[in-house]
């Protein structure tokens, strides 16, 4: 079999071992923030570390989650996270449908610009649109968290290559139906480019939820942080307690964790869609 | 008027094109097209909230003569010379030696090495901040058993970056494995058959068949990931805070701490026009230099 000649197994256990290796030491650390947050808080300080607490507990995710603010930051961010993503995804594939199926004069011009935004630092808009947001009240808002982030290129992007691949014939014979432009879009499209819309929702999500720079500019009280904001403002205030710390981390990585392996196979496609080749 | 009606007829045609886009074009425009352009005129501004005055160029001249300024686009260029490449080549290597397993092997080898980016920046700070302590991190536990005394690595000029870069390079190349790996399943199988007929070695093959089939692929990467490096913030904000003595502080970290510590939002609009600059400058020549004899 000439196809299975590349798939031999490799002679080199030397590959192995470095592939284990390298693989270990880019999970380790989040098996290390999970160990700390188990360990008794007395012991997380002591030398040598042990590799597996002897006496696991659950006292620091309980002082965490004691703090104030943690049960705020969550649901900020979770809702913040979900509005993002349920507008992103509508908009995103509505555009992505007219870039797809649609002509009309400027259409390329216009997502040239998409594209070549992908280009911009995105810190270059983070002063202007700091001071838009402030100019409309929208400061220390959720609408200052949700708006900025609800359109953007990686989605128009992402849902034009997927519905370019839906066949044509459906949307005619749809109009021929009876259908309108927006029952088409609505009730064709929609519903065939689910697999590319589960993909930008989970990109998106993902996105949102360990968004970090613009939520530390927009908001500024206790209450309107997110999960992200409220970690690193814990982190400035109690530098030294890595127990409690490493519980907090652990909270917000574990969610993601959890969607990562549950979602697994339209991470690897959305990385694959995503990336714009040339 | 012809041209006009004609005009008039074809936009007329594309009328649902355009109301297909506008609900993300306008929140695109508002949001990320004026911004943009806002800060380029906010670069020649001096703005403050008792009022603003055209300056020119000055904000620019000021930056030349602004010595951490300097200082900062040294240290990211630093830190994005360490991390592209080392993690450039860990993906290359990793995916060149996943590539002879069977699909679920590579599978989980993929999912192994993305896993740490699900996890926010702020997450992956904190652990290393930790793993970093001086005293009781575990990098000095394991350094110790090489005869390497405790070091302060983020507490010391000489350290400082290298130790952020190498903690990047750990936990980075994830996505660029996955990409690698799609690009290097995608190649021909006759061509590897050929190359074999012809007496090749394992690694001529890889020279000479593989790398440069992946170029557009490793051109994505060299220009994303360029693009991201210089964009580093979150772990400078958190691990270091630009310091010991500037030795990390970023521009991104600067242009943040002009506009938000001390809100001078003329020179930080000034300083995110350089940033766009050089990252502009570095993907066009990126483009000239890896795209040619680029084959689709």
């Amino acid at each position: 079999m000439l196809l299975e000649d590349k798939r031999t197994r490799p002679r080199h256990y030397i590959a192995v071992l470095f592939l284990l290796a390298a693989a270990l030491s880019a999970i380790n650390p989040l098996y290390w923030m999970i160990m700390t947050a188990v360990q008794q808080p007395t012991l997380a300080v002591t030398f040598p570390p042990e590799w597996f607490p002897s006496n696991p507990t659950w006292i620091n995710f309980q002082r965490f989650l004691a703090r104030p603010g943690v049960m705020r930051w969550t649901t900020n961010s979770l809702f913040v996270a979900l509005a993002v993503t349920g507008i992103q995804i509508f908009t995103s594939a509505m555009a992505g449908y007219a870039f797809a199926k649609k002509t009309f004069p400027g259409s390329n011009v216009i997502f040239y610009l998409y594209i070549a935004s992908m280009m911009v630092p995105v810190q270059v808009t983070l002063v202007p649109l700091f001071l838009i947001m402030t100019s409309l009240g929208f400061q220390d808002t959720y609408a200052g968290l949700i708006l900025p982030a609800i359109a953007g290129p990686f989605g128009v992007f992402l849902m034009k290559q997927f519905i370019s691949t839906l066949p044509t014939e459906l949307i005619e014979a749809a109009i021929i139906d009876g259908c309108g432009e927006v029952q088409t879009f609505g009730r064709v499209i929609l519903p065939l480019a689910k697999p590319g819309l589960a993909v930008l929702g989970i990109f998106t999500f993902m996105g949102q939820w360990n968004q970090f720079l613009w939520p530390l500019i927009i908001t500024n009280s206790a209450n309107m942080r997110t999960l992200p904001v409220g970690l690193a403002l814990l982190q400035e205030e109690l530098p030294m307690q890595y127990g409690l710390l490493m519980a907090g981390a652990t909270y917000a990585a574990i969610p993601m964790i959890v969607i990562f392996f549950m979602f697994q196979r339209y991470f690897l496609r959305g990385i694959t869609v995503g990336a714009l080749k040339g | 008027m012809t041209a006009l009606r004609a005009l008039g007829k074809r936009l007329y045609k594309g009328r649902w094109g355009y109301f297909f886009i506008l609900p993300n074009f306008a929140i695109f425009a508002i949001f990320f097209l004026v911004p943009v352009v806002w800060s380029m005129v906010l670069s020649l501004l001096d703005y403050q909230w008792w009022g603003t005055e055209f300056v020119g160029l000055r904000n620019y001249q000021s930056l030349l003569g602004d010595r951490i300024f300097w200082k900062s686009i040294v240290n990211t260029a630093y830190y994005t010379l360490g991390v592209v490449p080392l993690w450039l080549a860990k993906a290359l290597l990793v995916s060149a030696l996943i590539f002879p397993f069977r699909k679920p092997i590579q599978t989980f080898f993929k999912a192994a090495f993305y896993l740490p980016h699900v996890t926010s920046a702020v997450i992956i700070s904190m652990i290393w901040l930790w793993i970093f302590n001086p005293p009781f991190g575990l990098l000095n536990y394991l350094l110790r058993y090489v005869g390497i005394e405790p070091i302060a690595w983020l507490g010391n000029t000489r350290t400082a970056m290298p130790a952020l870069i190498f903690m990047q390079v750990v936990m980075g190349g994830g996505s660029s494995i996955v990409l690698l790996s799609a690009a290097m399943n995608g190649i021909p199988a006759y061509l590897y058959e050929a190359a074999e007929l012809d007496g090749a070695k394992p690694t001529q093959v890889f020279f000479r068949v593989t790398l440069p089939l992946l170029r557009p692929t490793l051109l994505y990467l060299v220009v994303t990931g360029t693009i991201n490096s210089f964009q580093v913030f979150t772990n400078i904000y958190l691990m270091t805070s630009g310091g010991p003595q500037f030795s990390t502080t970023t521009i991104v970290y600067m242009i943040y701490d002009k506009a938000f510590s001390q809100f001078q939002f003329g020179p930080a609009s000034a300083m995110a026009m350089v940033l766009f600059a050089i990252t502009a400058v570095l993907a066009i020549v990126q483009f000239r230099w890896l795209g040619q004899e680029v084959e689709y």
